[in-house]
C-alpha cells in the first residue's frame, strides 16, 4: 500500500512528503533555495547594469561639469558636457596629449588593473598600487578656445575607501578652480563630510605649487600661517584619516608621479 | 476574515508598532530620517523587503529545515535586499548614492528578520504578506514622522522644498543643526514612545522585576 502511494506522488511528491529535517532533504533545499536566489540576484545585476552604467557616465559628467562651474541645477548634462567639455588623454610619463585610445570610451580605472596599461607603483603614498599610463583629462576652453580650466581626475585610498575625485585648476595650472569626490566610502558624519560643500569651499583660490614648484598645498590641522595661508586646506574634524588620505593624493597626482609634467609641458606650450 | 486582515494591516501601524512598541529597527531610523526623500525610499525598501520576505518564507516555511532556518531565510532577505539596491542604483541614483549602506543593511533590519522568525515561519503566505506589510507600513510611519520633524526644523524644508527660510538662504528661520545629527532621532523616537504610551497605556512594559522598598534604611 505505501508503494503505491509512492507511485501516485511521484518523485517531487515524496521529496515534498519527506520531513523538513531529513538530512537528504536540508541539503537539497539549501543548495535549490541558494542557486534560486544567486539566479534571480545576477539576472538583475546583469539585466540593470547598463542603465546603472549609464548612470554613472552621466553622475561623473555632472561631476566635471560641477567641479567647473558649469554646472546648474536643470541643465542637460550630457549636452553642456558635449559642447563644453574636451576629454584628452595624458600620457603619464611623458606629460603629453596621447592618441593612443579614444578619450571619450577611455576607462582610466580598467586600464589601471591591466599590467600592460599600467605602471606598478613603488612609491605610493596615495596607496592605489597601479597607475594607469594614460589618465584622462578635461578641458574646458574659453570663447577664444584658449584652454580655461583644466580638470584633472584624482584618486587615493583614505581610511577604508578608494576615493575618486576631479581637480579643476586655473589655465596657470596652479590656482585651484574645484575640487570634488564623486565617490567615495568614507564614514557618514566623518570622513565622508570631504563631500561637504562647506569643506570644499576652502578650495578654489588656493594654489598648488609653490615658487620653486613642488607641491605646497596640504591638508593639515595646524592653523595657516600667512606664509602658509594660499596652500593651506583644514582638515577635517575627526577625520584625520581621511583627511591625510586627502593630502597623500593630492600630493601624489601635482606630483612627479602624476600631472606635474604634463601642468609644466602646458605651460611651455609643449604638449 | 476580511476584518481580521484590515487589522493586520493597521495592527502594527499603532498598536504593535514595531520601532515604538517592539523597538526594532532603530539604527536604519536614525540614519536615513535626516531628510525625508531619503527615508521615504528608504521606507519603501523595507516595505517591499518586510513584504516579499514574509511571502516567499511563508511559501516554503513547510520545507525549510529547522536547524539552516535562520541562514535560509537570510538568503532569501539577502537577495531580495540586493534586487533592491541594484534597481535604486538603475533608476534612483542619486538617492541610492547616499542611500547604498544602508539598503544594504536592510538584511540586519531586525523587523525584517523578526516577522520572518515570528510570524513567516509560522502563518500561510497571504497573512504573511499582510503582516510583511503591515509592518514595513509601521516602520515608515515612524520613519516619516521622525523625518518630517528632523528636515522640517533641521533644514527648513520638506521633501527639499523651502517651508521655513533659513537664515544661510536670506529667510528668518535659524535651523536647528542637531536635528541634522543622528543622536536628535533618538531624542525624537524616544518622545514618539513616549507620546503612544501615554495615549495607549497598555503599551507600558511591564516591569522586569519590582525594587523591593528597604527595610530599616536611613
Amino acid at each position: 500500500m505505501p508503494e503505491a502511494t509512492d507511485k501516485k506522488l511521484g518523485p517531487w511528491g515524496r521529496f515534498l512528503a519527506m520531513p523538513a529535517d531529513n538530512p537528504v532533504k536540508t541539503v537539497i533545499v539549501a543548495v535549490a533555495l541558494c542557486l534560486f536566489c544567486s539566479m534571480i540576484v545576477s539576472a538583475a545585476a546583469v539585466a540593470l547594469r547598463p542603465v546603472q552604467e549609464q548612470n554613472k557616465v552621466l553622475d561623473k559628467r555632472r561631476n566635471i561639469l560641477q567641479v567647473a562651474g558649469l554646472f546648474e541645477p536643470g541643465v542637460n548634462v550630457n549636452e553642456v558636457f558635449n559642447e563644453k567639455v574636451e576629454p584628452r588623454l595624458v600620457d603619464i610619463e611623458t606629460g603629453t596629449f596621447s592618441d593612443a585610445a579614444d578619450p571619450t570610451t577611455y576607462d582610466q580605472r580598467e586600464a589601471a588593473n591591466d599590467p600592460a596599461r599600467s605602471i606598478d607603483l613603488q612609491n605610493d603614498p596615495a596607496g592605489i598600487g597601479r597607475q594607469a599610463k594614460l589618465a584622462s583629462v578635461y578641458l574646458i576652453r574659453n570663447d577664444a578656445g584658449d584652454i580655461d580650466k583644466i580638470i584633472l581626475p584624482v584618486h587615493g585610498y583614505g581610511l577604508w575607501s578608494t576615493m575618486f575625485g576631479f581637480v579643476a585648476l586655473k589655465a596657470d595650472g596652479n590656482e585651484v578652480a574645484g575640487f570634488q569626490f564623486y565617490e567615495q566610502g568614507e564614514t557618514p558624519g566623518l570622513g565622508a563630510e570631504v563631500d561637504n560643500p562647506r569643506w570644499r569651499a576652502q578650495w578654489p583660490g588656493k594654489k598648488i605649487y609653490g615658487e620653486d614648484g613642488n607641491v605646497e598645498i596640504a591638508v593639515t590641522k595646524t592653523p595657516a600661517t600667512p606664509a602658509t595661508q594660499d596652500y593651506h586646506i583644514d582638515s577635517l574634524a575627526g577625520a584625520t584619516l581621511t583627511s591625510r588620505g586627502v593630502d597623500n593624493l593630492i600630493h601624489f597626482w601635482m606630483g612627479e608621479q602624476g600631472f606635474k609634467r604634463f601642468l609644466d609641458n602646458l605651460k611651455e606650450g609643449t604638449v | 476574515m476580511s476584518v481580521h486582515k484590515n487589522s493586520m494591516l493597521v495592527d502594527p501601524l499603532v498598536d504593535n508598532n514595531p520601532i515604538t512598541l517592539q523597538v526594532l529597527g532603530i539604527c536604519s531610523a536614525l540614519a536615513v530620517t535626516s531628510s525625508l526623500k531619503v527615508a521615504f525610499v528608504m521606507a519603501i525598501s523595507v516595505t517591499l523587503v518586510t513584504a516579499f520576505s514574509n511571502l516567499f518564507i511563508s511559501l516554503i516555511r513547510n520545507h525549510i529545515p529547522n536547524n539552516i532556518r535562520i541562514i535560509a531565510q537570510m538568503v532569501i532577505i539577502a537577495s531580495l535586499v540586493i534586487l533592491v539596491d541594484q534597481v535604486l542604483k538603475a533608476y534612483a541614483f542619486e538617492i541610492s548614492k547616499t542611500l547604498s549602506v544602508f539598503v544594504g543593511l536592510i538584511i540586519t533590519n531586525c523587523i525584517v528578520m523578526g516577522r520572518a522568525e515570528a510570524y513567516a515561519m509560522k502563518n500561510p503566505p497571504l497573512a504573511s504578506l499582510l503582516d510583511g506589510i503591515g509592518n514595513g507600513l509601521g516602520y515608515s510611519l515612524i520613519l516619516m514622522l521622525v523625518g518630517v520633524v528632523r528636515e522640517l526644523f533641521g533644514s527648513g524644508s520638506l521633501f527639499g522644498i523651502t517651508i521655513l527660510k533659513t537664515v544661510n538662504n536670506g529667510g528668518w528661520y535659524v535651523p536647528n543643526g542637531m536635528l541634522l545629527l543622528p543622536p536628535s532621532a533618538f531624542f525624537i523616537i524616544g518622545l514618539i514612545i513616549w507620546a503612544f504610551r501615554t495615549w495607549k497605556p497598555d503599551q507600558v512594559e511591564a516591569r522586569d522585576f519590582s525594587i523591593i522598598e528597604q527595610e530599616g534604611g536611613h
